[in-house]
């Protein structure tokens, strides 16, 4: 049980001494020292599932592309479609390789008439951007992530806490939708209705230097709803557990859309896109392998890299793993061959040299209650 | 922070000698490290273990870390209670939260554990 090595070239975000003086202990994270957890990773995820937790998530990258051929780039780039955008509106989408591919998961919304946003994952920024400049044609590619912070706000009560913050109504910002010009503290900030907890949520954009003025008082404003500060342990779990992919586990450039449960993310009647004719491909044959999720049954915890068995033999590997704090039992998720990609199928996952019994369960493992 | 009733191991565990037997537990550093701890898997009574390699493992939500016997011996006690209360471990990690009781094989191994200052040292300079 070494101690965490904090390497002296990690970046850190302008809430480095926030989190420092909030307690919180800190780690590597996509070559960013970042918020691991601050009370721990169990109270957070459960503060998040009742109530309401805020990440700084800073790290994430923030491209934009604009010009009259801003559409026409961002179509070749996504396997979704940005055509049904209306200003202000985003969506979740996958970038794809010519072999189908995912280059990375991203949330796209149209900012403007000519104009889209990217929010990119932190380990995948430098690649996601040398890759959209070398696609875009015409279209203006600027990259704004070293300008602009990110702080999540997710939980049934975020709204509650948001509206506490600036004042105003946020019923009608909804789902996947953005709005900026919101003043918290005087920062000018820019909401979207998005999240990675399966919560209600939001995220908060606002200038690099001005996120923790945004963060005080936003944690002002929520302390009475119960809202707490949650680091990236917690965010892991609770993406977990609402089934979400974390890219670098999940998916991969090795791993394309219709092996992971994304195949509602590519719209192959929209026209031409990167990765179009090997996706069409895969799904006339049907993919192989699909990522499941699975529940095991006693107490062992599968972990990235456990070994997927179905009788004696190894058909795959886990790609993340976790006790999942709100359902109180330990779930995973990782590529089985097809045959075995139905909910019910027995597996073993194999956690250090035994086999713990599992089954295929149909992901998310958690939805939250519809109020 | 660290009792001078007992001994202490590089790995972060704790050895108290009791009527020469050896209870086994992980320290107040090592449970803080791991964060929530959410499950333990330890040796059955009668197993024999050795100083300096795993007897069992303990997982936070976030890892598994393997647990290393600070001698060599027997096990003839196991700390049930932690099997439906792995938590424990974060709350009494120095006391309610032991893990194996040891019969030991050689008795000069005692002196080869760190002291309570010298662990402290370590865990000083460590999580710093």
């Amino acid at each position: 049980m070494a101690a965490d090595l904090i390497s002296a070239e990690l970046r850190r975000t302008s809430l480095y001494e926030t989190h420092r003086a909030a307690g919180a202990r800190l780690g590597p994270f996509a070559g960013w020292e970042m918020p691991v957890q601050y009370a721990g990773v169990i109270e957070e995820h459960l503060a998040v599932r009742a109530r309401a937790g805020i990440f700084d998530v800073s790290h994430m990258g923030e491209i934009h592309i604009d010009g009259p051929d801003a559409l026409t780039a961002v179509q070749r780039l996504i396997t979704n479609d940005a055509a049904r955008l209306s200003v202000g509106r985003g969506l979740y989408t996958p970038m794809c390789t010519p072999a189908g591919g995912i280059l990375d998961d991203v949330i796209v919304f149209r900012t403007a008439e000519r104009g889209y946003l990217f929010v990119v994952n932190a380990g995948t920024r430098e690649r996601d951007l040398t890759w959209i400049r070398a696609q875009a044609g015409a279209a203006a590619v600027r990259d704004a992530s070293d300008e602009t912070a990110l702080l999540a706000v997710q939980g049934p009560s975020a709204r509650a806490v948001l509206e506490a913050a600036t004042g105003v109504n946020l019923a009608p910002l909804l789902p996947f939708h953005l709005r900026g010009g919101v003043a918290i503290a005087g920062v000018d900030t820019t909401l979207m209705r998005t999240g990675y907890t399966g919560e209600d949520g939001f995220e908060i954009a606002c200038p690099w230097a001005a996120a923790p003025r945004v963060w005080a008082a936003v944690v002002a404003a929520g302390g009475p709803l119960g809202l707490m500060p949650a680091g990236l342990g917690a965010r892991d779990t609770l993406r977990l557990e609402a089934g979400l992919m974390l890219y670098g586990n999940d998916i991969t450039e090795e791993t394309t859309p219709l092996e992971a449960p994304l195949g509602w993310t590519v719209k192959f009647d929209k026209g031409e896109f990167i990765g179009r004719e090997a996706l069409i491909t895969q799904r006339t044959d049907g993919p192989r392998r699909r990522l499941v999720g699975f529940e095991v049954a006693d107490r062992a915890i599968p972990r990235q890299h456990c070994g997927i068995h179905v009788d004696d033999r190894r058909v795959g590997e886990v790609t993340s793993g976790t006790f999942a704090p709100f359902l109180r039992r330990p779930i995973g998720m990782g590529y089985v061959p097809t045959d075995y990609s139905t909910a019910g199928t027995e597996l073993n996952i194999e956690v250090r040299e035994r086999m713990a019994p599992a089954r295929v369960t149909r992901l998310p493992f958690y939805r939250r209650p519809r109020g | 922070m660290y009792p001078d009733d007992r001994r202490y191991t590089q790995e972060h565990e704790w050895a108290k000698r009791e009527d020469g037997r050896v209870r086994v537990g992980i320290t107040q550093f090592a449970a803080e490290r791991l964060s929530d701890v959410v499950f333990v898997e330890l040796p059955q009574v009668g197993t024999e273990v050795r100083a300096a390699t795993p007897f069992g493992v303990v997982e936070s939500v976030k890892a598994a870390n393997d647990l290393f016997a600070p001698i060599t011996g027997r096990v003839v006690e196991v700390n049930k209670a932690l099997a439906d209360t792995p938590e424990l471990i974060n709350q009494d990690p120095h006391g309610a939260a032991w893990m194996i009781v040891l019969e030991p094989a050689n008795a000069s191994e005692w002196d080869g554990l760190l002291t309570a200052g010298a662990y402290a040292k370590l865990v000083g300079a460590a999580g710093a």
